[in-house]
């Protein structure tokens, strides 16, 4: 009986896991929200990338001559406060963020996986303690921890990676333990304690594999807002120290000439905030459709 | 409009696709039916073949995705396929009503019980002032006896055989021409289901309502149904008066459905079961012919040139098959059991529990789940577990494997050695010695992992076998559950249910276990399905001369496969003892009530007893002997006050009733003649 | 009820007390000394000591703890250093102002996005709910100060219909006050209106699709009956929750806009102490930003409570 059937179905697990995959890559082609995003996000990485190549001036170099001339051929964004081009700034501007935002968030999102599966997977005690700490981490926005933390250490790249991605821990932490909680509650994990498997074994081989689906899109929308927050710290004058051409320092830098009218020097490191912001989250979206089908 | 039709719904050649990734796929491939005024049809069919698509087609409620492709919708006269929204929803007020499974979220939580019902009502066209005198009568009609309290309750405070009651009473208040029930009762215990379906029959009688009734179950239709249709992937094989057609099936579809079924006191020494092999074929499947080809025993060359029409084959009986008058002649699927001698003993298992406690606590009050069970189970035994929801029954299944502590005071002994009552405190080998078969394939088998590395992981755990050992033992266990080995590399969902159960049965049988505790294993599956498995079972447990113990509260399917068997009530044994003898008289009023609440396919004109109310909160359990509030043989204050003892009442046979098991032979003396058959 | 209520108000308690150490250790405990950080590396010596001293921070931490919480419990949040005034006075009159801006958003985001949430789950898949998801989306996602910069641009510097200025004498009349307020709300706007809409989207999306849903179309009652009566309640049970944890965003938001428009409320106080490396008032005004959050939180767990009879009758028959 059975034995035929499967006979039957010879061809099955290998081609059908290819199928799998063939089909969620047609319907990520399908999806036009993750097709934008990783297109503008590419956009941005070739820049960073060739910044040398393309940037048509030194983004550092100041002429104060030529300070705040609008928008020309020479200079195709403008010139800034210090006569520094504003197009070449905005393209090495991309050089930091673009490292600190993946850096932060996975190292927010390592440390919260790991915190969401301890606390979910043994509860009482443990749980319990992981979870008031986390709450009071989560009373407070993640600016705001960083105002506290940067006041005591000072800004640098390197700190602002560690404050946001360990402020992101405890949210990507709530996340993890919802999911391994009713993930813990299926027989599967109870079949592995009666085969005597230890804690880590099955937190890591058998739960962490089935939770991976709400992982990676939690670290995609977390990207989104790590370069919310990193931006916001430059721009509060907390994170990268100048004379970088971090986006959101410069906008600080240059924010006062906004009222003069002086638009350039402000505007066009505003929008490419904004078409990273708006490309990481169109991914994170199209990833979330994607996967949860 | 003429609505003075003799019939109440006509459906004609019905097609309807969803789509699914892009494309419309069929799933109801053409289906004709006519309901009669004040006829009651059912509809049966395995889970996948259509039914409900049915149903909701009728409604005109489907999702988004489906599309009705062709054929036509008569309700009461009209026409529901060219109907605009506001006829629709007049219609659906007023002449057509649904009733389905899971009556717990078909509530509002939001909103009383009362004020939902009162809405039908006032839908309907009752004046408002008069609703809900109404809605207080119906929920009379409807055998609920408090209620003007039922109607001031949220439905979370109600339980599930008083929701489904409400959510009829909703269903009737526009007292419809048709009402359907999709599945009314799946999901409710057996002694509740059979009180609801008993309403449902009431309220049938004095409302003159035709009735769309479907389920997969064959005894719950032959029980409620003047006629019957059988649905097979999504196209109408079969269709007859119900009596007719469970007795005298002329389709061979139907012939093999209804030789899957456990029948009342069948047993496996009787035989194994017959089974339908292969599988029906999914939506948007091409078929040129009969449907049924495929997994036919009696298939021939015409078959798959020619699709057969529904002919008739007596009276208001059709068939859809060229050979329907040897449709019986069906040969069996399944091979005779090849009956080997016992291995000589090495699988020993003497289970041994003695004062088994458990006291839980939900919502900070405690109660006992377990409150001083005895049990003894014998190497190579099958003992069965029967009890409604709440009795215990898994409790105890998880406290001997290890997985609920139990209180103080217990004890569990496995082959004379005291069990720690944790598993990991127990030696490696206990734990090998006991392993267990979930209900639920898809929450027992980690999805992301592929059948090797499922039975892989639990051969190294339990056994140590590593490299090419245990790539050797891997095969070997997949044989001995006949998994096809080019299906070790599919991961879960690539397999059908029956398959996947298959794999979590093997991963039970990787350490060569001596008791393996099987928690309703068969409950998720189609009859086919079911009866492969249980056959799977009973192979595995002679070949290998291991004790079960097998839950189950089907218990046609718990007599079928156990040697002795255990009722158990609010965490206590009412009756244990062997299968025949617990399965006929004298038994326990309470496995009395058990029995004859069960659908059958055997018991036509019915004597039934039936238990008023629900299961008492084990929190508070009641007085004396558990049972008294719901027993219909209590003899009075004695029941209530003192607790009796469960005493061997002939060899091998345990009662817990102040009643002497001679006065319960005589009193059950006229059904016994009936059940024992 | 009570009991989910007690339950619920003790855990706020602990946490609470949690913060407090989280926020005392992150400002005391990381390396350097307070007074060093404070006078800069190249200070003398004794000044540094001296200003340890007088700040007490020369003494054990622990000691320095419950100081300092026996001082919050007590109303006493110690002085400024950089405002010489006492810093419960900065944090009330802060904390006034930041209400005020933040009443005048959430005003304004609070109907809004709910109404686009529930438009959009009702339209589902078509371009007015792809419009309000994306837009939400977008809108949420980027940074006060950026919208800020294109609002500035836009509103008050070429269609000059809004003032930059939120300077209002404190003795405006309400409308005055409000009208100053609202350019620097509409980024707070924008980015709560992407969170709020979108939970209500999923909730209302999750009520549609619900069995009771169906029981109420196929009882015949007319969409809006069903859309009103059955599924609006149980959609925005969600929703309540989370306005309320954006109250906690909120003033992270506040920290940005207040800097950037010169206003005197909590986040500017806030971001003032940081530059200036005024201690007591960083401590205590994180903390009021923790209770803020803590008691907005308790509020929507009473009002979810309220509106799921589940909870509002357990422990009852
Ligand atoms: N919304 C849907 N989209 C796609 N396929 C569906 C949908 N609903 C049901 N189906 C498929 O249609 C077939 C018939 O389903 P159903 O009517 O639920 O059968 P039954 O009630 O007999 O179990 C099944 O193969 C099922 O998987
Ligand atoms: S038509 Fe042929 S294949 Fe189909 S059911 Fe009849 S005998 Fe079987
Ligand atoms: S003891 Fe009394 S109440 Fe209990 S089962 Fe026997 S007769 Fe019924
Ligand atoms: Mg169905």
């Amino acid at each position: 009986m059975s034995a035929t059937i499967a006979l039957g179905r010879q061809e099955s697990a290998a081609r059908l896991r290819r199928q799998a995959w063939v089909e969620r890559l047609r319907l990520a082609l399908r999806t036009p929200s993750l097709l934008i995003g990783v297109g503008v996000l590419l956009f941005w990485v070739i820049l960073a990338i060739f910044a040398q190549n393309i940037a048509p001036h030194d983004p550092l170099a100041p002429d104060i001559l030529h300070k705040l001339q609008p928008p020309s051929a020479d200079h195709r964004f403008g010139t800034d406060g210090l006569g520094r081009d504003v197009l070449s700034r905005v393209i090495y501007g991309s050089r930091g963020i673009l490292v600190a935002a993946p850096l932060a968030t996975l190292l927010g999102t390592v440390v919260g996986t790991a915190i969401g599966l301890i606390a979910g997977y043994f509860r009482g005690l443990v749980e319990d303690v992981l979870m008031r700490i986390t709450d009071a981490f989560l009373a407070l926005p993640t600016i705001v921890t960083a105002l506290l933390v940067l006041a005591s250490v000072g800004g640098s790249t390197t700190t602002v990676i560690l404050v946001i991605g360990l402020g992101f821990a405890p949210i990507i932490a709530r996340t993890v333990r919802a999911a391994v909680l009713s993930e813990a509650q299926l027989e599967y994990v109870e079949a592995a304690r009666l085969r005597r498997e230890r804690a880590p074994y099955v937190m890591f081989v058998e739960i962490l594999p089935n939770v991976m689906g709400p992982v990676l899109v939690e670290f995609t929308v977390r990207l989104g807002y790590a370069v919310f927050a990193i931006a916001t710290l430059s721009f509060l004058g907390l994170g990268i120290p100048p004379p970088s051409p971090d986006w959101g320092l410069t906008i600080s830098e240059q924010y006062t000439y906004l009222i003069s009218n002086f638009w350039w020097p402000v505007l066009f490191p505003a929008l490419a905030i904004a078409s990273l912001v708006i490309a990481v989250n169109m991914f994170a979206d199209g990833l979330s459709r994607v996967l949860e089908r | 409009m003429a609505s003075q039709s003799r019939a109440a719904l006509e459906v004609t050649d019905l097609k309807l696709a969803y789509r699914v990734r892009g494309r419309d796929r069929i799933a109801i491939r053409g289906v004709t039916f006519t309901i009669n005024k004040g006829e009651s049809y059912g509809l049966v069919g395995e889970s996948g073949s259509g039914k409900s698509t049915v149903a909701y087609a009728v409604m005109r409620y489907l999702p988004d995705n489906a599309k009705i492709t062709g054929g036509s919708i008569v309700l009461d006269g009209k026409d529901m396929l060219h109907m605009d929204g506001d006829d629709l929803r007049k219609l659906r007020a007023t002449a057509a009503s649904m009733v389905y499974q899971n009556p717990g979220t078909a509530l509002n939580p939001t909103i009383r019980a009362g004020d939902q019902l009162i809405e039908a009502f006032v839908i309907a066209g009752v004046a408002k002032g008069e609703a809900r005198e109404r809605a207080l009568a119906m929920l009379g009609r409807v055998q609920i006896s408090d209620p003007q309290g039922v109607m001031g309750r949220y439905p979370h405070q109600l339980s599930g055989g008083m929701q489904q009651r409400v959510v009829i009473a909703m269903a009737l208040a526009s007292d419809p021409t048709l009402l359907i029930l999709d599945e009314p009762t799946t999901g409710l215990d057996a002694t509740v289901e059979a009180e609801v379906l008993d309403l449902i029959r009431n309220l049938r009688a004095t409302f003159g309502t035709s009735v769309l009734f479907i389920s997969h179950n064959l005894g719950v239709i032959a029980r409620m149904c003047d006629r019957v249709g059988v649905l097979y992937a999504g196209r109408m094989v079969e269709e007859g008066p119900a009596w007719e057609l469970l007795t005298n099936p002329r389709h061979p579809y139907t012939v093999g459905l209804l030789r899957c079924i456990p029948r009342w006191g069948l047993s496996k020494e009787v035989g194994p079961l017959d089974t339908i092999p292969g599988f029906p074929p999914g939506i948007g499947a091409a078929i040129k012919a009969c449907v049924f080809a495929d997994r036919c025993g009696l298939v021939q060359d015409i078959c798959r040139a020619e699709e057969p029409g529904l002919d008739p084959v007596g009276e208001g009986h059709a068939s859809r098959c060229h050979f329907s008058d040897i449709a019986q002649t069906l040969p069996r699927a399944e091979r005779d059991m090849v009956k080997r001698p016992p291995v000589p003993e090495t699988a020993r298992a003497a289970l041994s529990i003695k004062n088994l406690r458990r006291t839980m606590t939900q919502q900070g009050n405690s109660f006992q789940a377990l409150a001083g069970v005895d049990l003894e189970i014998a190497a190579g035994e099958v003992f069965g577990l029967v009890g409604e929801s709440g009795s215990g029954k898994t409790t105890l299944a998880r406290s001997v494997i290890g997985l609920g502590v139990p209180d103080a005071g217990s004890e569990i002994d496995l082959e004379g050695k005291k069990l720690a009552p944790r598993v990991g405190q127990r030696s490696l080998d206990q734990v090998r010695a006991i392993q267990i078969v979930f209900q639920n394939p898809d929450a027992s088998l980690n999805r992301r992992k592929s059948v090797r590395q499922i039975l892989g992981r639990a051969l190294t755990k339990l056994t140590g076998v590593r490299g090419e050992r245990r790539s050797r033992r891997i095969v070997e266990l997949s044989e001995s559950v006949r998994l096809d080995a080019g299906l070790l590399d599919a991961l879960p969902r690539q397999l059908s249910g029956g398959l996947k159960q298959r794999v979590g049965i093997a991963r039970a049988f990787a350490g060569e276990p001596h008791l393996v505790i099987c928690d309703e294993p068969t409950s998720a599956l189609d009859v086919s399905v079911q009866a492969a498995i249980l056959n799977l079972l009973v192979r595995l447990q002679r070949d290998r001369n291991l004790s079960y113990i097998f839950i189950s509260h089907d218990l046609g399917v718990v007599r079928y496969i156990s040697d002795r068997i255990g009722v158990l009530y609010l965490g206590r044994l009412m009756e244990v003892g062997p299968a025949d003898v617990v399965f006929s008289a004298p038994h326990h009023p309470y496995t009395e009530a058990l029995l004859s609440a069960a659908p059958s396919l055997d018991v036509r004109e019915e004597h039934r007893i039936r238990l008023q109310g629900d299961i008492p909160s084990a929190a508070k359990p009641p007085s004396g002997c558990v049972f008294h509030t719901r027993c219909p043989r209590k003899l009075g204050a004695i029941c209530e006050q003192q607790e009796p003892p469960l005493l061997e009442e002939e060899p091998g046979h345990f009662l817990k009733c102040h009643i002497p098991i001679e006065d319960l032979r005589r009193l059950q003396k006229p059904e016994a003649a009936d059940q024992a058959g | 009820m009570l009991r989910f209520l007690a339950r619920r108000i003790a855990l706020a308690l602990v946490t609470l007390w949690l913060l407090s150490v989280i926020i005392f250790l992150a400002s005391h405990a990381l390396p350097g000394d307070v007074g060093r950080r404070i006078l800069g590396p190249f200070a003398d010596p004794r000044a540094v000591a001296t200003l340890d001293h007088s700040l007490g921070v020369d003494r054990p931490l622990l000691v320095q703890y419950l100081d300092w919480i026996g001082g919050f419990i007590r109303g006493d949040l110690g002085t400024s250093l950089s405002f010489h005034v006492p810093v419960a006075q900065l944090l009330l009159r802060g904390l006034g102002n930041s209400v005020k801006l933040a009443l005048v958003a959430f005003v304004i985001v609070v109907p809004l996005s709910i109404l686009g949430g529930v438009v959009a789950a009702l339209r589902r898949g078509t371009f007015i709910d792809r419009t309000i998801s994306i837009g939400g989306l977008s809108a949420t996602a980027m940074p006060e100060f950026v919208t800020s910069i294109v609002l500035i641009l836009l509103l008050s510097i070429t269609l000059k219909v809004l003032p930059i200025s939120v300077q209002v004498p404190p003795d405006a009349d309400p409308f005055t006050q409000v009208y100053h307020l609202i350019l620097p709300s509409l980024p707070l706007v924008l980015v709560l209106f992407g969170y709020i809409a979108r939970i209500t989207r999923a909730g209302m999306i999750e009520a549609l699709e619900s069995d009771y849903t169906r029981t109420a179309v196929l009882k015949g009652l007319a969409w809006r009956t069903v859309v009103f009566r059955h599924v609006l309640r149980n959609a925005l049970m969600p929703t309540i929750a989370v306005v309320a944890t954006q109250t906690g965003y909120l003033i992270g938001g506040l920290v940005v806009i207040e800097t950037m428009f010169n206003y005197q409320g909590i986040g500017q106080l806030l971001y003032t102490s940081v530059a200036q490396k005024d201690f007591p008032l960083i401590q205590a005004g994180v903390m009021t930003v923790g209770v803020v959050y803590l008691v907005a939180t308790l509020l929507a767990d009473i009002s979810y409570s309220l509106l799921n009879p589940r909870i509002r009758l357990a422990g009852r028959e």
